[in-house]
């Protein structure tokens, strides 16, 4: 609704947007409490809009400039309210969305302040919804969304979508933006849950939305729905039965989400058209020949780290090379995993990733040091961002002590280990 | 460029729904095409068919109708053209032809002191 009003409004009255959607919903809840809840609340909200959107051009017409593109159509009662309606059927509004994602992305605005922003008016989150997700204080997160608010305002025009080439331009800013709105979801920093699907839904719409406009369904855009879907078919299976955290190593497959997986594939197979090989493709390939494995063993590891390999050149990244050591464990030992991650160039970036410690604890665990793998795990645990990694850590901790506590028994820990 | 003012007269689409709205659809449509070259001043008002009309001297007050249905003035556009030949030419397109109404061509005098 934000979306179609600041299309009408204009981009530098988003605040007069936001202010009409607001008054909507107070209405309804008015109007609800004594008629009860109609049978379609979403078109009732959208009529009260629509209506309240007439009143303010008609009342502000001569205070305010609107939508310089839709101009003099707006000032007269020959055509506003017919361009009104046109601008509310449900076509439009999916246009006003992308026109509205791709303004979102402005150049001017930080990675992290277009996902906010894109969250806060296209998802609709509030403010302290937003700053959950991204692990913020409220205050932190206010002044970033009115900051980019502010931004948004002085660019005076939407984003023209027609204009193929500010189009192409702009389409992987906004393939960024929902990337890491997904993996905001997928890794999800956030303090009660680690998986936010939530947020990865969100993102896999708005890439679905992109999917459906001829200049945005690109290759790209197919790879990067390609890989949301692949990861979101696991989301099942990441929390087991007792709400704890699973690794993809030990994961029930079964609860694995069929449909997902299936439309995953269905996206890669069409990413693969034209010359340009993104991240997106990369990471898509590596989730889908985790997909078509029935288990860990099954895996096609070597094919994995060759993936890994290219990705690393497309975008070089300390928790890309993890990832890839990680895998190398997987088929070649862990001593090899534990060589592969000393030899990672910018190693000083990964000290406060929890899971670059709990990698190391797991190679030194499975080579039979629980000692050693133990104080790692300790280290992971200590900057564990949420209650679920917590738990993951600790338990991995429990097991080391465990493990040692059998070994000292039977008095075979080497000497000097420690 | 000079301006007129379109006076739209007559023409009256009839009151079932679909029709009004397939007016208005052609309408807008009109509209913004001549907005969109660059021939529309103002787009004006459609105006309601009744009112009131004070008159003479006396300020006497009457309720329309103030001429026959057919020559009621209906709306107005301020246009600027070429000259009145070009601003006849543009008015051909207009709907309000497909209800046999009219459309009074002015040019905007010029009052010079």
């Amino acid at each position: 609704m934000v979306a179609t009003l600041s299309r009408i409004f204009g981009i530098h009255n988003l605040a007069l947007a936001e202010d009409v959607v607001q008054d909507a919903f107070c209405r309804a809840l008015e109007v609800w409490k004594f008629h009860g809840i109609p049978e379609n609340p979403s078109a009732w909200l959208m009529a009260t809009a629509k209506h309240r959107a007439l009143d303010v051009l008609r009342r502000e017409r001569t205070a305010r400039t609107f939508a310089p593109e839709l101009g003099r159509l707006l000032e007269s009662e020959w055509t506003v309210a017919f361009v009104v309606e046109e601008l509310f059927e449900a076509n439009a509004i999916k246009d006003d969305q992308l026109r509205m994602m791709f303004s979102c992305c402005h150049p001017r605005l930080a990675e992290e302040a277009q996902v906010a922003i894109v969250l806060h008016i296209l998802c609709g989150f509030s403010v302290s919804e937003v700053a959950s997700a991204f692990v913020s204080s409220d205050a932190a997160i206010e002044k970033r969304i009115s900051r980019a608010k502010k931004v948004l305002a002085r660019s005076k025009k939407l984003f023209d979508v027609t204009c193929a080439d500010d189009f192409s331009r702009r389409l992987p800013v906004v393939h960024r933006a929902l990337y890491l709105l997904f993996n905001e979801g997928y890794h999800g920093a956030s303090p009660e849950s680690a998986v936010r699907a939530e947020l990865c839904h969100e993102a896999i719409r708005l890439t679905a939305l992109l999917l459906e406009h001829p200049l945005a369904a690109t290759p790209a855009t197919y790879a990067l729905a390609a890989l949301m879907c692949l990861h979101a078919a696991r989301l099942p299976a990441r929390v087991d039965a007792s709400g704890n955290l699973s690794s993809l190593f030990h994961q029930d497959r079964s609860r694995w989400d069929p449909t997902l997986a299936t439309e995953g594939q269905r996206f890669l197979d069409l990413s693969a058209t034209g010359s340009e090989l993104t991240e997106y493709h990369v990471e898509a390939a590596i989730a889908s020949v985790h997909a078509m494995a029935d288990c860990t063993e099954d895996t096609d590891w070597r094919k994995i780290v060759s993936l890994y390999d290219i990705l690393l050149t497309i975008r070089s990244s300390p928790i890309v090379a993890l990832n890839r050591a990680i895998a190398i464990a997987q088929h070649e030992g862990p001593e090899r995993g534990l060589e592969e991650i000393r030899a990672i160039a910018d190693l000083d970036r990964l000290v406060t990733y929890p899971f670059y410690h709990a990698a190391l604890g797991e190679f030194e665990y499975r080579s039979g040091r629980s000692q050693i793998a133990r104080e790692h795990f300790r280290q992971a645990l200590a900057l564990a961002r949420n209650p679920m990694e917590r738990r993951f850590l600790e338990d991995r901790v429990a097991r080391c002590e465990d493990h040692r506590a059998d070994s000292e028994s039977g008095a075979s820990v080497p000497a000097g280990i420690s | 460029m000079s301006e007129f003012i379109y006076l739209y007269r007559g023409g009256e689409a009839g009151r079932s729904p679909e029709k009004m709205q397939l007016m208005q659809q052609k309408w807008t449509a009109w509209l913004k095409q001549l907005t969109d070259q660059g021939y529309i001043k103002d787009v004006g008002q459609p105006l309601e068919r009744t009112g009131k009309l004070v008159k003479g001297k006396q300020k006497t007050v009457n309720d329309g109708p103030f001429a026959e249905a057919k020559d009621i003035i209906g709306g107005y556009t301020l246009i600027e053209a070429r000259d009145l030949d070009q601003a006849v030419e543009l008015s051909k397109d207009c709907p309000i032809f497909e209800n046999d109404g009219a459309v009074e061509i002015r040019p905007v005098m010029k009052i010079n002191l």
